[in-house]
């Protein structure tokens, strides 16, 4: 029968992503109710020296892949290598990572395994016989599902990063490396990467700040917002209405269609908080809202809610910390 | 070229909004729309027909109402449209949905097939992937430009990811799928509208198709739907009025005592 929790443990360039670890996290938590081991996989080439870290994270085992053919991320070869993996040691749950690599393998290798996938899941829940209950925001955002998978193994999962939380860095945990040989089928290869251009991001990640000025259609003028950033040591994100309006970069968007964060204080300003906003954000810390409709639903979420105008706000608490 | 473009009809869902009272989806009189991937994907097929000469065959499942996304699509300027309907794919998740695509794919024949990244309904991104794993067939997902080389008959994709993008080539048949970003679809065309209007939308049920019974509907689905909920925000607190100098306070303050500045 199969058992146990693995974690797709995402590298690029040989970096393990945040999400890897949040995952490891998760499964550990879930773990911890059918005592079942937590494997993490990692596939890449040179990234032998990563596996360590992932135990410190969590993993019982590592399952290993370094291989040339691993050089860039290709579909075919890593559904080929997870797939030759999966099948020898038959594992009870996969949990990927929401990203444009894990929304692209998980649903190839469902197929190839013909077992269920649940995307882009906020939260994992499981019994003591190993079933996921797996919960998804569908209809954007306005409506939770949770999703089983009761007559097939793997049951699989892709989970939305910045969701769940990673352990802290244990590097005394012991664990076990367990490295596999794939046997390459590489008259599949068909899709050549001609090249791979890596994209500077000049905006900050709003992901890891500690507070964010978010603004949305209620501020007219944007240059207030970051000078108040800058003054809080926070960062500047925004709502999906001035991303659309071609106003802030889509790398500052919070919300369905943007990022999930949970900073230590979120400062709206001028956001109403459409349900697709507020999935983004509402797990932060302390929420400050300020709009002048009272009846905003950002309101609901927020732990202080000011009725005034977002724009004399920022300027007026730009003035205070000029004079601090 | 023969290309097939997979559609999905979707509720507007940026027009769906949560009863307040009885806490469920309202979704009387929200319009039915082309997803919008879907929709940049019968542009990208339209663009390789316009610059290549290729045959635009446009392919929705659902129920008979969704035959009016087909109509939209042959007004843009697609060739042909078939509507997969039959009770037997009711209750279809990600996996019995791919399945029955694939067979419909299968029996039309195409070089290529063109999909939208993900359906603004259910969010997955899963049945393309899947479709092409069925028939097994390269992807290519989050396709943001593409181009043909008539000499070689290499396809040319650049596949976006978060932090950067890749540059892919591939000959023969694949599937890929489209972000929105890619193109602005065009609007409908005048002697388009008209032309639908004498055009046949072609049926594909249970029977046309070679698929075992137990791959499709709610029995060949291996996920199912325990529950559902709507969003429940408990959080109710004062909001205070105040004007701009004593909210700047408030707020300053609020953070400082917090010791988050």
């Amino acid at each position: 029968m199969s058992k146990n929790i693995w974690v797709f443990c995402e590298q690029r360039d040989g970096e393990l992503q945040p999400v890897a670890l949040e995952l490891l996290g998760a499964a550990r938590e879930l773990a911890a109710k059918t005592g079942e081991k937590v494997g993490a996989l990692l596939l890449g080439s040179g990234v032998t020296e990563k596996a360590k870290e992932l135990i410190a994270y969590g993993a019982d085992e590592v399952y290993l892949v370094d291989d040339e053919a691993l050089t860039h991320y290709t579909t075919e070869a890593y559904a080929q290598a997870v797939y030759q993996i999966v099948k020898a040691y038959e594992p009870s749950s996969m949990l990927f990572g929401a990203t444009s690599i894990g929304r692209d393998l998980a649903p190839r290798l469902s197929a190839r395994l013909r077992t269920g996938l649940t995307a882009d899941c906020t939260k994992l829940e499981n019994d003591e016989e190993g079933n996921l209950f797996m919960t998804r925001p569908a209809f954007g955002g306005n409506l939770f599902a949770t999703i089983i998978c009761p007559g097939s193994r793997p049951q699989m999962s892709t989970v939305r990063p910045g969701v769940m939380q990673k352990l802290e860095r244990d590097d005394s945990r012991t664990g076990e490396i367990i490295p596999v040989n794939v046997l390459w089928d590489a008259g599949k290869f068909a899709v050549k990467v001609i090249e791979e251009v890596k994209e500077t991001q000049n905006v900050e990640k709003i992901e890891d700040a500690k507070l964010l000025v978010s603004c949305g259609r209620g501020v007219k003028n944007l240059e207030p917002a970051f000078t108040l950033a800058k003054g809080l040591g926070g960062t500047v994100s925004s709502s999906r209405a001035l991303v659309d309006a071609g106003l802030m970069e889509q790398a500052r968007q919070v919300g369905q269609t943007g990022k999930t964060v949970r900073p230590q204080a979120y400062l709206a300003f001028g956001i109403s908080g459409a349900i697709q906003h507020l999935a983004g954000m509402e797990e932060s810390e302390f929420i400050v809202a300020v709009n002048t409709d009272k009846g905003a639903p950002i309101f609901k979420v927020a732990n202080l809610g000011i009725v005034a105008d977002a724009g004399a706000v920022m300027k007026e608490l730009n003035k205070l910390l000029e004079k601090e | 070229m023969k290309i097939i473009v997979c559609i999905k009809q979707v509720p507007n869902t940026t027009e769906i909004k949560i009863d307040p009272v009885t806490n469920t989806l309202k979704r009387d009189g929200v319009p039915s729309i082309i997803n919008p991937d879907d929709k940049t994907a019968i542009e990208a097929a339209l663009q390789m027909k316009e610059l290549h000469g290729a045959q635009v065959t446009v392919i929705t499942m659902g129920p008979p109402q969704a035959e009016k996304a087909l109509r939209e699509a042959l007004a843009m300027g697609a060739d042909e449209a078939f509507l997969l309907t039959d009770r037997a794919f009711g209750g279809s998740d990600t996996l019995a949905t791919s399945t029955i695509v694939a067979a419909a794919i299968r029996k039309l024949g195409a070089d290529v097939v063109f999909c939208g990244r993900q359906a603004i309904d259910g969010d997955t991104a899963q049945v393309g992937p899947q479709i092409a794993e069925h028939l097994g067939i390269p992807q290519i997902t989050y396709a943001a430009a593409i181009s043909y080389n008539e000499e070689t008959g290499a396809l040319t994709v650049k596949r976006q990811f978060e932090d950067r993008y890749q540059m892919l080539e591939v000959k023969g048949q694949c599937l890929i799928t489209f972000l929105s970003t890619m193109a602005k679809p065009r609007y409908m065309n005048m002697w388009d509208i008209v032309d639908q209007d004498e055009k046949e939308v072609g049926k594909i049920t249970f029977a046309d198709l070679d698929v075992d019974k137990e791959n499709i509907g709610l029995t060949g689905s291996p996920t199912k739907v325990k529950s559902t909920a709507t969003k429940q925000f408990d959080k109710t607190i004062e909001t205070l009025e105040l004007n701009a100098e004593e909210a700047a306070k408030t707020i300053l303050a609020a953070l400082q005592q917090r010791h988050l500045i």
